[in-house]
């Protein structure tokens, strides 16, 4: 499954992603963490994204996670909107008949997702300020 | 003609406005779209070589010519995940 949720994501996320028959599922769950990448502590967050577009490239990202690592199913989901500190802002799931194959795509795709997805998130401090954060490349 | 500009994160709130109808001359490119955007909002002009261009949900260079129409959306660097 492929999608921008407006709501808190659920468990249900790894049971639409699941395959009968395959041997594992790994999965990433982001979260919002307490601090900036610079050391800021951290009130909350905001994602926007370009849905349309956002969609697009997760379903980029499962094929071509499909083509480098085999046969292995990927699952994408992100939020948007205000987020608190331990809220998941993203879970990227890959299924497949083999560990190795699976740890591989979910690695694979969260590095794509952040790279791009057209996705922006706005990180709010406790002082009121708050700031546009870019990824920087892998 | 008349193309529809998105702008999202930084550049939506730079222009003050997630939607925008720019009138442009036929055969007007990227680049036109994004000079009249520029003329109205300076605040742009630091933000041109970081932003990266989508014309009917596709990348494209800003030298790509517009049709009457289009959605093109502007793009800042992303943050997700």
């Amino acid at each position: 499954m492929f999608a921008i949720a407006r709501d808190p994501i659920g468990p249900h996320v790894l049971d639409e992603i699941a395959r009968a028959g395959d041997g594992g599922i790994v999965a990433f769950v982001g979260v919002v963490r307490d601090r900036s990448d610079d050391g800021r502590p951290v009130d909350g967050l905001s994602y926007e994204a370009f849905e349309p577009m956002a969609l697009q490239a997760f379903e980029d990202i499962a094929r071509d996670a499909r083509e480098r690592f085999g046969d292995v199913r990927v699952g994408i989901v992100h939020r948007t909107g205000s987020l608190r500190v331990g809220d998941v802002a993203v879970v990227v799931a890959a299924s497949a008949p083999h560990r190795a194959a699976a740890f591989a795509a979910c690695a694979y795709a969260i590095d794509e997702v952040k790279r791009r997805a057209p996705i922006w998130k706005k990180e709010a401090y406790a002082d009121g300020s708050a700031r546009w954060r870019e990824n920087t490349p892998a | 003609m008349r193309i529809r500009v998105l702008t999202f994160a930084r550049l939506r709130e730079l222009v003050c406005s997630p939607e925008r109808l720019l009138e442009l001359p036929a055969g007007a490119s990227v680049e036109d779209a994004w000079s009249a955007l520029a003329r109205a909002f300076p605040a742009l002009d630091a933000e041109r070589g970081c932003t990266r261009a989508a014309c009917n949900g596709r990348l494209v260079a800003f030298d790509q010519r517009l049709a009457d129409g289009d959605e093109l959306a502007l793009l800042p660097p992303v943050g997700g995940g």
